[in-house]
């Protein structure tokens, strides 16, 4: 069975990983519809989550997953001020490793943070998403509820639509659909598609009506209203006139296509309302398994011994 | 007091020389440079004699451009260290940038610096004074009484001079004191918040890019300026394909362009950066394998006249840290010489054109009185043996910051011993 | 590893004559099939409770409530392996409170697993009592747990191995016990 060190990235999965890590999941997802939502499995082991950006649902998830395995979690929020001198990230990894944590889950602002940090400690690190880097668990979260309703993954079609640039959950998304077999097609202004993003096997599509048309999933993404001022966008109506999934929208897309959603929707910008609200929205299973994949990737991360493995 | 170099392959680009020699220094300068055994050796003990068979015997390198971080940030490097680390390297004159704090806009700092160097008496010191008042690009410096304190170029390296009208001025005014502008080229609004490349690698490690337009815009304006108010432009380590063609086509109309590349952006690419090791940051930026191909051309048709390190020192917490926080730079002086004969292996220049650009082309064009060997000039000369291999390990390097991707790499080529006006200012312990 | 195998103990005849007892002994014991609920513990306790509850079916003509247990995320020795041990679906669809439960194992030896099950349905609710029934009692109890219903009692060295093969999952319907003593070199 797949024994991960660290979860630092979707890129470099394996088909077959990722299998484990969705089937695994699957059987946990049980666990949170018991009268007692808990297993004795992780009784003794410690979670520390050590968010340095601000999250409610990412870090709750983490701590939901972790107590339900009867782990001890902890969460420590840090200052992203880490250009002051004294307040050295690694410094704080290492001195939280003092503590013998036995998984460190870690969001941060800037891309690479994990993968630094778990360079410089031995206790197997998760990342919740850096910067515009990665975020894993969610890439993984939205497989599982897609191949929940779907059946299977292989050859599915996905539309991603937003601000692909500044989205780590398009980065993780990738690789894992990728690996599984499924065609992703990037939709949203040219602005905020990163160069040379083709490279990663995906195509790119700047027209929302025609690119969700043959496909099996519509993923939505949170547009920052800051962007504005970075001369990425002209206003957000006009962005919300060309990328709001609307059910006008919809009727061009097959009847069976699921809408998901990382969060937190800014309702009537990204998607309208009533779409949200609409059987084909995925968002609430989403995040409902979120908490079983995180429950997985815990217990794999944590049973079993053998440190060889990477 | 007198030093016999014997049996060395004597390489000076700046005489066509490249035989086996001996060359003997006398009171600091090349007195004679004979076929071997020519020499007699006739005060006996007084003469230091150096056997370097199998060695190349060949002008002091000379580096455009280092930071020394004094006075400000001696945390980072001193003089006295810089001037060190230098001398390990085979260099024997280099010149410091300006971005010192205080700045080095005044005529006060260029004297210090100079007669901080002087007193240590290790290798020769330069000073690249600021065009502008605090690198702040808003007023000129006084040009002109520091050059009369020692300058003898002028640059706000680390940052560009980004107004056009203030740079068309200085081109202007520079021009009345012959000194060349030494340019940082990077348009700060393409490259804000920046930190590699941009391109697929940066893309997919999701951060933010540099886009190479950012340093061919500029390149481009200030060519286009200088055709305008003459005066002369000295390029700062190109990095892209687009600005060598710049720079070749400028020279083509005979404009008084010339440019240099740092080892880092020949060696390494921006494939470098995954893994986020802080130590592949740097301004510019690592670009991709085609700008490397491009930079290749530019040293062989010699578009590119000269190699200079940009040795940016920084010490583990500025490098220790989030990409994105790190500061921007890796010290070079150390590892020049066996990256530049990675070029000379891959048939891209002579041993004899590398040695050129490390030496008498970077004395050509700051009109240093150094770069050769001469008869009766000052005898600043490296033995260097071109095959010996070894590993890169940055804990032994003379500078106080070991800030260097080329760390455990196994490398070729090792400086033996160093001398400035025929003193011997390094020896290698081992070899 | 290759084992050589010693004996069949246990074959399909065995085995199913000790299904049709143990299924009257727990019909006798609980006195019907009301408030009888069958658990399985995976993978072979499940397929022995499918047939437990076929036979019920067959004597007392009524379903009774099934259950399926994975008892691997109550196991005391999840680090000790070299990987995670894969985990299955746990279903218990309905409500224990006021149920007499039996499980269902196929061998019965240290009595951790049993430990683990019993832990693991307490979570699910409050049943009124836990029996045990197992194909194999084979000895060597580490923790004090005693079945109520045996299939057979069967005397193993320690470091045997007692491998229950089941028609569903294995094509086969037999027990036998390995000796890893006479363990062929490979």
């Amino acid at each position: 069975m797949f024994k991960p060190r660290s979860i630092l990235g979707a890129n470099g999965l394996k088909k077959d990983e990722i299998v484990t890590i969705l089937d695994t999941a699957d059987t946990f997802k049980e666990i949170s519809t018991r009268p007692i939502k808990k297993v004795p499995t992780l009784r003794g082991r410690t979670i520390i989550n050590l968010f340095f950006e601000p999250s409610t649902r990412t870090r709750t998830s983490f701590e939901i997953a972790g107590k339900r395995l009867s782990a001890d979690v902890i969460n420590i929020s840090g200052s992203t001020s880490s250009t002051v001198k004294g307040e050295n990230l690694i410094d704080t990894a290492q001195n939280l490793e003092a503590m013998n944590p036995d998984i460190l889950v870690i969001r941060h602002s800037q891309s690479g943070a994990a993968e630094m940090i778990s360079r410089n400690i031995q206790c197997p690190v998760i990342n919740a998403g850096d910067g515009f880097h990665e975020h894993p668990t969610q890439a993984l979260l939205d497989l599982q509820t897609i191949r929940e309703t779907k059946g299977s993954l292989e050859g599915l079609k996905v539309a991603i639509v937003g601000d692909i640039a500044h989205s780590r959950v398009v980065r993780s998304n990738i690789y894992a659909m990728k690996a599984m077999g499924m065609e992703v097609r990037l939709v949203g202004p040219p602005t905020m598609i990163p160069v040379e993003i083709q490279k990663l096997g995906v195509s790119v599509d700047y027209y929302l009506e025609k690119a969700i048309q043959d496909v099996d999933v519509i993923m939505m993404l949170r547009i920052q209203t800051e962007r504005q001022n970075r001369y990425l966008l002209s206003s957000l109506r006009e962005y919300s006139n060309l990328f709001c999934l609307t059910s006008k929208i919809l009727e061009k897309a097959k009847d069976d296509v699921l809408i998901i959603h990382p969060g937190p929707v800014n309702r009537g910008v990204e998607i309208a309302l009533d779409v949200m609200e609409s059987e084909r929205s995925l968002i609430l299973n989403q995040v409902t398994n979120g908490v079983a994949v995180r429950m997985a990737l815990m217990y794999l991360l944590l049973g079993g011994s053998d440190d060889s493995v990477n | 007091m007198t030093v016999l170099i014997k049996n060395g392959r004597v390489i000076d680009p700046a005489n066509n020389l490249d035989a086996t020699k001996d060359v003997r220094i006398v009171k600091g300068k090349i007195e004679a440079i004979d076929p071997p055994g020519k020499i007699n050796i006739d005060e006996k003990g007084k003469t230091s004699v150096i056997d370097a068979k199998g060695c190349v015997v060949c002008p002091g390198f000379i580096d455009m451009h280092v930071h020394f971080r004094e006075p400000g940030f001696e945390y980072k490097e001193t003089i006295e260290s810089g001037c060190k680390s230098a001398a390990a390297g085979g260099f024997t004159s280099v010149a410091v940038m300006p971005n010192t704090k205080p700045v080095n806009d005044t005529r006060s700092v260029t004297e210090l610096m100079l007669s901080q160097a002087r007193a240590k008496g290790i290798v020769r010191v330069y000073a690249i004074a600021a065009i502008t008042q605090g690198l702040a690009g808003e007023c000129l410096s006084e040009m002109g009484d520091l050059k009369d304190a020692g300058a003898i170029a002028f640059s706000d390296d680390g940052r560009p001079v980004m107004n056009n009208e203030l740079m068309r001025r200085a081109f202007e005014y520079s021009k009345m004191f012959k000194v060349p502008l030494i340019q940082h080229s990077e348009m700060l609004d393409l490259t804000e918040g920046g930190s590699m490349n941009e391109g697929a690698v940066s893309t997919e490690l999701g951060l933010k890019g540099m886009p190479v337009e950012a340093e061919d815009i500029m390149v481009y304006r200030d060519i286009a300026l200088l055709e305008k108010t003459g005066g002369r432009l000295h390029v700062a380590h190109v990095s892209s394909g687009n600005s060598v063609d710049l720079v070749r086509q400028a020279k083509a109309q005979g404009l008084p362009v010339t440019c240099e590349v740092a080892p880092h952006h020949f060696i390494l690419t921006d494939e470098a950066v995954r893994g986020y090791d802080t130590n592949t940051k740097m301004s510019p930026p690592l670009r991709t394998a085609k700008d490397v191909e491009r930079i290749k051309e530019g040293l062989k048709d010699g578009t590119i006249d000269i190699i200079a390190t940009d040795h940016a020192p920084h010490d583990l917490t500025d490098k220790q840290c989030e990409y994105q926080n790190a500061c921007f730079g890796i010290v070079g002086l150390e590892t020049a010489l066996p990256l530049t004969l990675k070029l000379v292996d891959e048939n891209i220049f002579s041993l004899s054109d590398a040695i050129k650009k490390l030496t008498s082309a970077p004395a050509d064009i700051f009109n240093l009185d150094s770069g050769e060997l001469s008869i009766g000039k000052q005898a600043d000369v490296v033995i260097f043996d071109p095959d010996y291999e070894y590993e890169v390990d940055v804990s032994k390097f003379h500078s106080k910051s070991k800030n260097s991707p080329f760390n455990g790499w196994k490398v070729k080529g090792k400086v033996l011993h160093t001398l400035v006006g025929g003193k011997v200012v390094y020896s290698a312990a081992e070899h | 590893m290759e084992f050589k195998l010693t004996s069949v103990v246990f074959d399909a005849k065995d085995i199913s004559r000790a299904i049709t007892r143990i299924s009257h002994e727990i019909l006798e014991r609980n006195k019907g099939a009301n408030n009888l609920a069958l658990i399985g513990i995976r993978t072979r306790g499940v397929t022995l409770a499918q047939r437990i509850r076929v036979k019920i079916n067959e004597v007392e003509n009524t379903e009774i409530d099934f259950g399926i247990l994975d008892i691997t995320l109550y196991r005391d020795d999840i680090a000790s392996g070299k990987h995670p041990p894969p985990v299955e679906k746990t279903s218990i669809p309905f409500p224990l409170e006021g149920k007499q439960v039996v499980l269902v194992d196929d061998v019965l030896f240290t009595g951790r697993t049993i430990r683990a099950a019993i832990d693991a349905l307490i979570d699910f609710g409050r049943p009124s009592t836990v029996q045990l029934g197992v194909l194999i009692d084979r000895g060597h109890r580490e923790l004090p747990i005693r079945p109520d219903y045996v299939g057979k009692n069967i005397p193993t060295s320690k470091n045997n191995r007692v491998r229950v093969r089941m028609s569903e999952d294995d094509g086969i319907d037999e027990v036998h016990i390995i000796d890893p003593s006479t363990e062929k070199d490979s």
